[in-house]
């Protein structure tokens, strides 16, 4: 005879206050397969971690061997070897699914009030994918390691020795892992938005999240088919690609920049949603042009998929098509100019807040004015001829991804920390390692425009001894941002065993993410926000609580 | 005049260096397109530079001026409009007229580069791992490139393995070679002297190794130039023109000759030796073989090697092919 069930056994255990995402299941098993965006979007960010610091092992290798104009450190191959696994591990395993994969994963659901993204099980695919992708690139680097450079143009490609085909294997699936998450991410921000929030109401980094997503899921299956016919070609002799089969190696550079050049904006755009957000949070005003960045995310979008020929210049290209990719170059460089303007405007008359998330950001708007002010002189083609696969262009997109994307990504990570662990990092260190970062990236790529137009072409071993004292400066430059990453991977460290604990709302930000406790609960929200008002809005309603350290409702 | 011609062909050429600049940023300017991309360069060098200066001086006396007591206070912002039209036109417009004319000059500048001038003088060069054979309208073949000053010169280039680029900084001029199709590149060169030649597209193990010189000679002093440097092969002693033929006409490419296997067989010891033949008949290295082996290396191919040797018939002429040979036999 069963009991009687009384009140008390249907009454729900409040979810205990300590109860949050980290806590809330034990063991390794329930990390692997979880479901949790957050747990996955984590996991991302500690494999996305590693990777940057295996690529930047490799930045360094490269940079002490051009020490000196010969042999400093290791031999031709090896060089070649190393300047490849660091541009594919950068750009596959870090740069790519950084923003997006790793930061965003956490944040989206999160700004949309939502429990979760649309497809928890094709989440934790993508981040799996991304395992084995990653594991493939590994396998290459032990075997023996790629040395096509990360663009793997043919026919060096198909003939080389080493392990090119794992690698473009490992670039293959990785494709998929990118393609799943930009899924996801289209699905949740259309399906999962809270009542009340409007297209126009979204903080401008899911509009960002959501114009990367449709570059990934449009253009990523091409590089996939790309790279799958360059292993059938290495395999068997296609003869898509090799001329003596009667293919056109200029065919597989169009097929690989169709993509390349898009994940550009992959790599770039996600960095603009994180600047917007953190240029408000920290002035404490709403963004200026907010409907500009916004729609400007997918005109970019849009646009990045027709220039792809402005990195073909010298390949023979007809004038004519080289023309039509300059122009149109030129054209994305207007609403890229002007979101900087809007991200000052948004900085005028405000209450400017000097915390390590902002620093990256003034970092950003230096480095990425400099990085886009050196793509005009690319997109000019007849200075392009000159500068083109020179140190230039090395100086470029470096200004552009690493002072771009990686100092975006940076902002963000810090920015987030508190709600990524429920840690504060130490301000004081997080404020030196933001300067050691600026100052090492300007000293290691400013030379390398110098280089560049003197004529020093890139993917070099040895060069001439002119060009030597240039390449020292860069390197001592490297050094520099080696140690401001070394003390940020330590301080954070640090921070999340013994960093005092994080309020709800450090930053008196006003997007929804900050409404959940630090670090959020399991299911995020104990009940769907409902959203009346522009992301930026209601500055004034927040108050600085001084015993938590953090902002709560003024009334 | 001869000592400087021997030192011109010798087995190693000298490490090409720049001469130096007037300009801290371009290489010293040598073609007549130089002064128009540097021109461009530079008008886009100083627009960027007011650009970007004004960015950072806004951005750092916002930082400085607007920059909040604490967290404690509880500074609002001010409250400021969120949009301004006149404002948002006017840095939209002012940006997209200047990168108007910025496309329009660098178009311009383009299709002047990519039109060769007719009657120009044509030089071949051949792009191989890792080395530029430069093949002048006589025949003579060289890995510098020689040229007149003040003469359009149009180089044809074409590349035998993998991608690799034709840079000249001096002149200001690129152009990838691709395996498979002929590509071109032209210039007029302004200034006597000799300036560096790279490769600009990865192309594996020495690709930084594949530096050439390109010489500009006065006016008169080119075409004494090839005349002599014909004249002076015949004048060398047999083995010692073999060796700089072994480096120039490509044999390097494939052929080892200090007895390592690369593409081809070794040179060295293969005088006098006696081979097996895919055909299943042996041979014995000799003189005729050799002969046979360099103008028709299809018809006998030694075992183990593919049969990817090109034919040198009407490539080499005979007093160079004896001097091949006599090379050959020196490699013990």
């Amino acid at each position: 005879m069963a009991a009687p069930t009384t009140a008390a056994d249907l009454v729900v255990a409040p979810s205990k206050p300590e109860d949050n995402y980290l806590t809330h299941d034990k063991g390794i098993l329930s990390w692997i397969f979880t479901l949790d965006h957050k747990r996955i979007g984590l996991m991302y960010l500690v494999s996305v971690l590693v990777s940057f610091a295996l690529g930047g092992f490799f930045a360094l290798v490269v940079r002490t061997e051009l020490l000196t104009p010969g042999k400093t450190l290791i031999t031709h191959d090896q060089f070649n070897q190393a300047f490849t696994l660091h541009g594919a591990v950068m750009v596959f395993l870090v740069i790519i699914p950084g923003i997006p994969a790793a930061l965003g994963n956490i944040i989206l659901p999160l700004q949309l009030g939502a429990k979760d993204v649309a497809f928890p099980r094709l989440n934790l695919m993508s981040y799996h994918l991304w395992v084995l992708g990653a594991l493939f690139l590994l396998a290459s680097m032990v075997i023996s390691a790629a040395d096509t450079g990360w663009t793997f143009y043919v026919p060096y490609s198909t003939s080389t020795t080493t392990a090119v085909i794992p690698a473009v294997f490992g670039a293959f699936i990785l494709g998929f892992s990118s393609i799943f998450t930009g899924l996801n991410f289209i699905v949740t921000i259309h399906k999962l938005r809270p009542p009340g929030m409007t297209w126009f109401r979204m903080p401008l980094f899911l509009w960002a999240l959501y114009a990367t997503a449709v570059i990934q899921v449009l253009a990523t299956p091409v590089i996939g088919i790309t790279l799958l016919m360059l292993i059938v070609e290495r395999l068997v002799g296609l003869g898509i690609f090799d001329p003596s089969l009667g293919g056109d190696p200029v065919l597989f550079q169009h097929f690989f920049w169709f993509y390349s050049h898009p994940a550009v904006y992959i790599m770039i755009v996600p960095a603009f949603g994180v600047i917007s957000e953190l240029i408000c949070a920290f002035s404490r005003k709403p963004i200026f042009g907010y409907k500009f960045i916004a729609l400007s995310s997918l005109a970019i979008a849009f646009l990045g998929f027709l220039v792809w020929g402005h990195h073909m210049f010298t390949s023979g290209q007809s004038v004519l098509a080289g023309a039509i990719f300059s122009a149109i170059t030129f054209l994305i460089a207007i609403p890229t100019a002007i979101k900087i303007f809007n991200w000052l405007a948004t900085m005028y008359k405000g209450r400017i807040h000097l915390d390590t998330p902002m620093l990256y950001a003034l970092a950003f708007l230096w480095v990425f004015t400099i990085g886009g002010v050196t793509g005009v002189f690319l997109a000019t083609m007849s200075v392009n001829v000159h500068l083109h696969d020179t140190y230039f262009v090395v100086a470029h997109f470096h200004y552009v991804m690493m002072g771009g994307s990686i100092t975006a990504f940076m902002g963000g990570l810090h920015y987030w920390w508190p709600k990524f662990t429920g840690r504060m990092y130490p301000e004081r260190a997080g404020r030196v390692g933001a300067i050691l970062v600026f100052l090492g990236l300007n000293f290691t790529f400013f030379p390398q425009f110098i280089l560049g137009t003197r004529g020093m072409p890139r993917r070099y071993y040895n060069y001439l001894p002119e060009f030597t004292g240039l390449h020292q400066f860069s390197t001592i430059g490297a050094y520099i941002l080696g140690a401001g990453f070394l003390l940020t991977a330590i301080y954070l460290l640090k921070s999340v065993r013994s960093g005092p604990k994080a309020p709800a709302n450090p930053w008196g930000a006003t997007t929804l993410e900050w409404t959940c406790q630090s670090p959020p609960p399991y299911y995020n929200f104990h009940e769907a926000p409902v959203v009346n008002r522009g992301p930026y809005d209601n500055y004034d309603k927040l108050r600085f609580d001084k015993k938590s350290r953090g902002y709560v409702p003024a009334e | 005049m001869s000592s400087s011609l021997i030192a011109n062909i010798a087995a190693q050429p000298p490490q090409p260096q720049s001469p130096a600049s007037p300009d801290y940023w371009m290489p010293f300017p040598a073609s007549t397109v130089a002064g128009e991309v540097d021109w461009l360069y530079d008008f886009i060098f100083w627009l960027s530079t007011a650009v970007s200066f004004a960015i950072f001086a806004v951005m750092i006396l916002f930082a400085v001026r607007y920059r909040a007591r604490g967290r404690e206070e509880n500074e609002l912002a001010d409250k400021t409009s969120e949009h301004n039209t006149a404002l948002e036109i006017t840095w939209s417009v002012i940006p997209l007229f200047l990168v108007i004319a910025i496309f329009v000059w660098g178009f311009k500048g383009y299709v002047n580069l990519r039109t060769v001038p007719k009657e120009a003088l044509e030089v071949h060069v051949q792009a191989q791992k890792w080395s530029w054979l430069f093949t002048y309208p006589n025949g003579y073949t060289d890995t510098e490139l020689h040229v007149p000053k003040d003469r359009d010169v149009r180089v044809v280039i074409q590349a035998v393995d993998v991608l690799h680029s034709l840079f000249i900084p001096a002149f200001r001029v690129k152009m990838d070679a691709v395996p498979g199709r002929y590509t071109d590149l032209w210039f007029n060169a302004t200034e006597a002297g000799t300036y560096p030649i790279f490769c600009a597209e990865y192309c594996g193990t020495a690709h930084s190794d594949m530096l050439s010189r390109v010489i500009v000679h006065e006016p008169g002093g080119f075409e004494a130039f090839l005349e002599q440097a014909q004249d002076l092969e015949k004048q060398m002693p047999p083995a010692e023109l073999g060796e700089q033929l072994y480096r120039r006409q490509g044999c390097a490419a494939c052929h080892s000759v200090d007895g390592s296997v690369q593409v081809g067989p070794t040179w060295k010891g293969i005088f006098g030796a006696t081979h097996a033949m895919t055909d299943g008949t042996s041979v014995v290295v000799d003189e005729n073989y050799l002969r046979e082996a360099i103008l028709e290396p299809q018809a006998r191919i030694r075992q183990g090697f593919p049969p990817s040797m090109p034919t040198y018939k009407g490539k080499l002429e005979d007093y160079q092919l004896t001097a091949l040979i006599e090379y050959i036999k020196t490699l013990k």
